[in-house]
């Protein structure tokens, strides 16, 4: 049995990112956030399920659908809004924007616009934290349309060799693009792929943010111990297109359906329910609060102002 | 205007046939598969979706899954497989979506594909294309809008084709295609939606010719892909001030026209270079350097450079637009020659 206070942050963490990519499309649509934004709509659960398992001082790396793994990291919507805004109080001072934001003090390396590109800095990460003998591990995310590219392969068995503290953390959305996991892979089953390189690894439903959490806890603990790395491979599903203007018309009615059938919002509210005891008045409480939050963050972000060009200019001087 | 007959009236003739950008590529592409059983096409999401920008549309429904294949994210191998195909006898046309992912290939395309003909006395040929698209668009950030054709003009054994314009966009690509070399191919995002006039037959472009996009006396502008409209749009507003621009669009780098571009210099005694990438490094340096020792004595003024600002690409799009050469970047350059 869980804490109520424990499963009350589940659901906030995962209703907050659900409210900030459905409040940021608004703004998308509006014109106020440019370039690409690849919204986590669907998938909530494993990010928040993996960083609720995580230490402090744990390090996660993300991707081009990184919005998630931003706020289930800890960071705050105010500054993330203001980043998708291009403002200078954004977390990379409106330079990178939605597909390279990071928040590096709280252990967020980034997310990515090279798909597959983030997966050999976990090893790295990881590789220090060895070096140094910490008990600190890297929960590396990424796709399915990652696990084709070679760094996968590569820097999965590099992790094996050194026995690297790092959790490949493969969420499996079905799709790189339009491309579906059936066109990309013969078995779809992608976490036996590890298997052949002697790690240890498993799926789990990636909707079910409790299973997402006591299997990251359980490969936390490997990690630790020294046998690392682990891989999970995270079964979920995007509610829509690729990026806000894919419309995701390839994706058939009937298998997005059953997932949005297993909202990751509807099954946390559920234990929250069942296992927190929670009333629906106090959950919509919940809700109001992070509603409120978010219209703040879009004000805060609004307001603020941009990196002058001589404030540019002065840090690229260099380079 | 003198603008209308000064800009070569082929491109501008509104009663002509008239095509984007994409849809010249398109054209290209599915007449070189018609001509040629041997031209097939890989890339991500080129099939089914017909490419990002729309290059590869119905080409699936008329070639077939075995000619428009649809790969996993994978460029370093799916490039590396059509070395391999090109070698035996096919002639691949290989769509990296962004310029940016062509560095996770660059062992395939400068180790092996660039060398090979070298490596194996000439006798190996490598009829590969290597399509692919460059430049800023509007907020694509650091790792999606990086112009990097310097790092393909420094290879020898490779060509390097920069299309500026649909008419262009469809000559060269069918001059890539039938080439014995690897061809780095490479577009421009903001290029895709534009309009000019493409014939319908079966033309080619050689490689090595400029073209002289607009004729002038008073001062030569070198320009290639996006940098291109954007000296036009200079050169018209120069022409209201009284100043006559001449526009020469090397189209390849490699090969370089540069007799075109040195007539023209000797011509107009004045010429600024403009290019989207960074300023170190880059091309335009090169060809600077080749003005200045063939063409030294007929220059007025030192040469001029346009280009980007040594950065990183930001996302901020008021920064975006700040890094990379506007028009009235050009003009300022043209006035500062002469
Ligand atoms: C190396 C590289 N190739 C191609 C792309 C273009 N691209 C961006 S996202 C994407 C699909 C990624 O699929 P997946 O890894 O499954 O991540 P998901 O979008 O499902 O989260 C592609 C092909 C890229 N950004 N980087
Ligand atoms: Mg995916």
């Amino acid at each position: 049995m869980y804490e109520k206070d424990f499963l009350k942050q589940l659901f906030h963490k995962i209703y907050t990112i659900r409210i900030f990519e459905t409040e940021c499309i608004k703004l998308y649509r509006q014109g106020l956030i440019r370039g690409y934004f690849h919204p986590y709509v669907g998938e909530e659960a494993t990010a928040v399920g993996v960083c609720s398992a995580l230490a402090e001082d744990d390090y996660i790396i993300s991707t081009h659908r990184g919005h998630g793994h931003c706020i289930a990291r800890g960071a705050q919507i105010d500054r993330m809004v203001a980043e998708l805004l291009g403002k200078k109080t954004g977390y990379c001072s409106g330079l990178g924007g939605s597909m390279h934001i990071a928040d590096v003090q709280a252990g967020n390396l980034g997310a990515n616009g090279i798909v597959g590109g983030g997966i050999p800095i976990g090893v790295g990460a990881a590789l220090g934290i060895s070096i140094r003998k910490e008990k600190k591990v890297v929960a590396i995310f990424f796709s399915d349309g990652a696990a084709n590219n070679g760094v996968f392969a590569e820097s999965l068995n590099l992790a094996a060799i050194w026995n690297l503290p790092a959790i490949f953390l493969l969420e499996n959305n079905h799709y790189a693009v339009s491309t579906p996991i059936e066109q990309s892979s013969r078995n779809q089953n992608l976490y036996e792929r590890a298997t052949g390189y002697g790690v240890h690894a498993l799926a789990v439903d990636g909707n079910n943010v409790i299973e997402v959490f006591e299997q990251t806890k359980d490969a936390r603990q490997m990690c630790i111990k020294g046998k690392g790395p682990v891989l999970i491979e995270a079964k979920t599903y995007r509610h829509g297109g690729h990026h806000v203007n894919d419309p995701g018309a390839y994706m058939p009615k009937d298998r997005l359906d059953y997932f949005k059938s297993k909202d990751p919002v509807t099954i946390a509210k559920k234990h929250l329910k069942e296992q927190g005891k929670m009333s629906e008045s106090e959950i919509e409480k919940i809700e109001k609060e992070v509603e409120t939050t978010m219209e703040r963050a879009i004000d805060f972000a609004k307001e603020s102002p941009e990196l002058s060009f001589a404030e540019f200019n002065q840090m690229v001087m260099g380079y | 205007m003198t603008v209308k007959t000064k800009t070569k009236s082929s491109e501008s003739d509104s009663s002509k046939r008239m095509l984007l950008y994409r849809e010249a590529l398109n054209e290209a592409l599915k007449e070189e598969m018609k001509r040629d059983s041997t031209v097939f096409l890989m890339g991500e999401g080129i099939a089914e979706r017909g490419g990002s920008y729309k290059v590869t549309v119905d080409l699936l429904k008329e070639f077939g899954p075995e000619r428009v294949i649809d790969t996993p994210i994978a460029e370093a191998s799916f490039v590396g497989a059509g070395v391999g195909a090109a070698i035996t006898g096919m002639r691949p046309v290989v769509e990296i979506l962004f310029i940016d992912f062509t560095l996770l290939t660059l062992d395939q395309v400068i180790n092996q594909a660039a060398k090979y003909n070298f490596m194996t006395g000439g006798i190996g040929k490598v009829p590969l294309v290597l399509r692919t698209q460059g430049g800023v668009g509007n907020g694509l950030a650091a790792q999606h809008s990086q112009s990097l054709e310097a790092i393909f003009y420094h290879i020898p054994g490779l060509r390097v084709v920069m299309p500026s314009s649909p008419y262009d966009a469809k000559g060269l690509l069918k001059t890539a295609i039938r080439a014995d070399d690897p061809v780095v191919f490479i577009e421009h995002k903001l290029l895709y939606m534009n309009e000019g006039h493409v014939p319908q037959d079966d033309y080619t472009i050689d490689f090595g010719k400029a073209d002289i996009k607009r004729t002038g006396s008073d001062v030569t502008l070198v320009a290639w892909s996006n940098m291109v409209p954007k000296s036009l749009a200079a050169a018209e507003k120069l022409a209201q001030q009284g100043i006559d621009v001449e526009v020469v669009d090397p189209r390849t780098l490699n090969p370089l026209d540069k007799k075109t571009i040195l007539d023209s210099v000797r011509k107009t005694e004045h010429v600024v270079i403009v290019q989207e990438a960074i300023r170190r490094g880059g091309i335009a340096s090169d060809i600077a350097s080749i003005i200045q020792q063939q063409a030294f004595d007929y220059l007025d003024a030192p040469i001029e450079i346009v280009a980007g600002i040594n950065t990183p690409i930001p996302f901020n799009l008021n920064l975006e637009k700040l890094s990379v050469p506007q028009v009235n970047d050009i003009i300022e350059a043209v006035k500062r020659v002469l």
